[in-house]
């Protein structure tokens, strides 16, 4: 009956470690220094809760899996992230864009997780909301910048959102895990932060001056269950290779 | 050091009596251990040097955290890479403590870039090795990170008021720095037979530059006596590397790892460690240009800057914007 | 391009009384010059408020020594020189 939870934690988990490797590529390359370490404290805030999740998941399992041998043992098919997080880094607008729009969705999960009936995902959610709360602040910040800066910014950051946009849906897909969860009231049903995502993303476009992308556009599924893109994998090879180069040991 | 070999400018140290009175007063007020601040007037030498020196150890804040950041995406755990990108974030920290200390001195934090980035200005030569293995990032916490908190500790006292505000929040991160970087050792010494030869052979790459941080002897040199009066230097470069061998030795000791140095002997008449001769004509190659990684460090620095031009134009264009638009509904 | 402007950080600490200042950041404006000090300047230990000043306005500053650093996230003790025991036998680190 652990399942499902096991499959939650590890949806939020791997969100947030997969953004967060994403993240640690940019310290030393940034745009400005002060970039680099805002960057670093999101990555850090993010890589804190990936262990808080897995953790926790791997206690859920029972099957003696820590932290580590979560992240680390497991191959691209094992992962439960959305699409979106796995996305390049790309330029500064791509970067921003994917933020901003899992900084969105993280927030309201978050919130609504912070009154889950089981009281250790309503702790963890509580401490991360606090974090993700300047994180949204930070990317929503920098739409505005960039979104209404120069025109080449705002062309980029369009072009940007464009791209991300079909990996946006998959925030708000439900299997019988969720309906399971949502049931207990243990998670929301994701369907409902849809509407609110919808209007601060547009609030923020619009604030921006950037167009934002048709909501009923065709979206990409299947990140959740398993199934990613070619990125996952090469993310994976890096982040993994130590631990799998000397099986065992202790770092 | 995060400095090393900066020009004062001086042919030769000049007695008190031919300096003119503001020098005088200027000299007097350090020889009693007062600190100089932004406002005061200083001479020309001291600031230019002093522009120098400050900027090297911040350019070497900033480019020293490329060789690390390569590993932050392949640490080997999550607790692991949360340590090292706070490790590395904490450089970016001292770069920007530095830049800003500079910047009282007169000088913009582009003009500053702008001198790395065409090699005008320097950064220490330590950077420049590359990080090969996981037990690098061990290496360098515990070696560089250590001999740089060596110099630092006294540079806290140093006659610059900004200089020596930013060195004391430096060296109070600076502490985590060096021993999560032999703690991460520890563990591999501790570890399967290959991650102890991963250990042996970090140690083995990197012993000689760390002590090549220091700097060629300079007991007798000229800048090193004006920067001493200045006291924006405190202690010799052998000195400094003294202290370095004989604290760090012991600690290799622990490890169980053989310090790469044949004609290292514990001196009892000395009360110091006797160690064998640094090959200098290494250090002034890599100084000029020719070690292993000088070419990609710059590039990578060059290119962060260049491709992030257009984010800090779109910032500033939002801001006055804005700013623009404020005026006018306060006017309005 | 002209470089992002200037601005002096000023942190009121947990148990400080008063503002100090810190150092200072480059920022495009004010919200963003706010969360660069944070970022920057307040990595380790739990502050209260910090003020942004343009550098261009200070008259006359009286910088001063006491670091007042403070915490975004109080699990990061690695942080913490204390937090890696220094085996006995190793001394001065
Ligand atoms: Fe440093
Ligand atoms: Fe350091």
């Amino acid at each position: 009956m652990n399942d499902a939870r096991f499959e939650c934690l590890l949806r939020l988990g791997d969100n947030a470690l997969v953004l967060a490797q994403r993240l640690c590529a940019w310290i030393g390359h940034g745009p400005v220094m002060e970039e680099d370490m805002a960057q670093a404290n999101v990555a850090l805030d993010l890589i804190g809760q990936a262990r808080l999740w897995l953790a926790y998941a791997g206690e859920l399992e029972g099957r003696g899996r820590d932290e580590d041998a979560l992240a680390y043992g497991r191959d691209a098919g094992a992962f439960r992230n959305v699409l979106l997080v796995e996305q390049p880094n790309g330029d500064y607008a791509q970067t921003i864009a994917r933020q901003f729009l899992f900084d969105a969705w993280h927030h309201a999960e978050l919130s609504a997780l912070t009154a889950s009936s089981d009281a250790r995902i309503a702790a963890i959610a509580a401490k991360a909301l606090k974090e993700v709360s300047y994180h949204l602040e930070r990317s929503s910040d920098w739409m505005l910048r960039l979104g209404d800066g120069t025109a080449e910014s705002h062309a980029r950051l369009q072009a940007a959102l464009e791209r991300l946009w079909m990996y946006s849906g998959e925030l708000f897909d439900a299997d019988a895990h969720d309906a399971t969860l949502v049931e207990q009231g243990i998670v929301p049903a994701p369907q409902s932060l849809r509407a609110g995502w919808l209007q601060q993303v547009g609030a923020v476009c619009t604030a921006a001056t950037l167009t934002m992308p048709d909501a009923d556009a065709w979206m990409q599924h299947g990140g959740r269950q398993g199934r990613h893109s070619e990125h996952l994998g090469y993310l994976l090879a890096e982040m993994q290779f130590l631990p799998r180069a000397y099986p065992g040991v202790q770092w | 050091m995060y400095a090393q070999m900066v020009d004062t400018g001086a042919s030769r140290l000049r007695s008190r009596e031919e300096m003119d009175a503001d020098e005088q007063a200027f000299q007097a007020r350090i020889d009693d251990g007062q600190k100089i601040e932004a406002q005061d007037w200083m001479p020309e030498g001291y600031r230019r040097t002093l522009v120098r020196q400050i900027s090297q150890h911040a350019h070497s804040e900033i480019v020293g955290m490329l060789p690390e950041g390569n590993w932050i995406t392949r640490a080997p755990s999550l607790k692991r890479k949360a340590i090292l990108l706070a490790k590395v974030q904490d450089e970016a920290g001292h770069g920007l403590y530095l830049y800003s200390a500079a910047e009282t001195l007169g000088v913009s934090r582009e003009q500053l870039v702008d001198d790395l980035h065409t090699g005008r200005a320097k950064y220490s030569s330590i950077f420049n090795y590359p990080t090969l293995t996981w037990a690098d990032i061990g290496a360098i916490g515990w070696l560089v990170d250590g001999a740089a908190i060596m110099n630092q500790i006294p540079l806290c006292r140093c006659s610059y008021g900004p200089y020596s505000r930013a060195m004391v929040r430096v060296c109070k991160e600076e502490s985590f720095h060096q021993r999560q970087g032999y703690d991460l050792l520890l563990a591999l010494c501790r570890g399967s037979e290959e991650q102890k030869a991963m250990a042996q052979d970090a140690l083995e790459r990197w012993w000689w530059p760390a002590l090549m941080m220091f700097g060629p002897p300079d007991a007798d040199s000229v800048h090193s006596a004006q920067s001493q009066a200045w006291k924006i230097k405190l202690l010799s470069n052998d000195e400094l590397r003294q202290k370095f061998v004989d604290q760090t030795v012991p600690q290799a000791e622990y490890l169980g790892l053989r310090v790469p140095d044949a004609d290292l002997r514990w001196n009892t008449e000395r009360g110091h460690y006797d160690f064998g001769a640094i090959d200098w004509s290494e250090f002034h190659a890599v100084l000029k240009g020719n070690g292993p990684c000088n070419r990609e460090r710059l590039q990578a620095r060059r290119e962060a800057w260049a491709e992030g031009e257009w984010v800090r134009a779109a910032a500033l264009a939002y801001a006055d914007k804005h700013a623009a638009a404020e005026r006018h509904s306060q006017a309005a | 391009m002209k470089d992002w402007p200037l601005w002096e950080v000023f942190i009121r600490s947990q148990h400080g009384l008063a503002h100090k200042h810190v150092g200072s950041v480059h920022a495009p404006d004010a919200a963003l010059a706010l969360k660069n000090a944070r970022d920057v300047y307040t990595r380790r230990n739990e502050g209260v408020s910090i003020w942004v000043v343009p550098s261009a306005a200070i008259t006359a500053s009286a910088p001063d020594d006491k670091a007042a650093l403070f915490e975004p996230a109080q699990d990061k003790i690695y942080r913490h020189p204390t937090f890696f025991p220094v085996p006995e036998e190793v001394k001065h680190m």
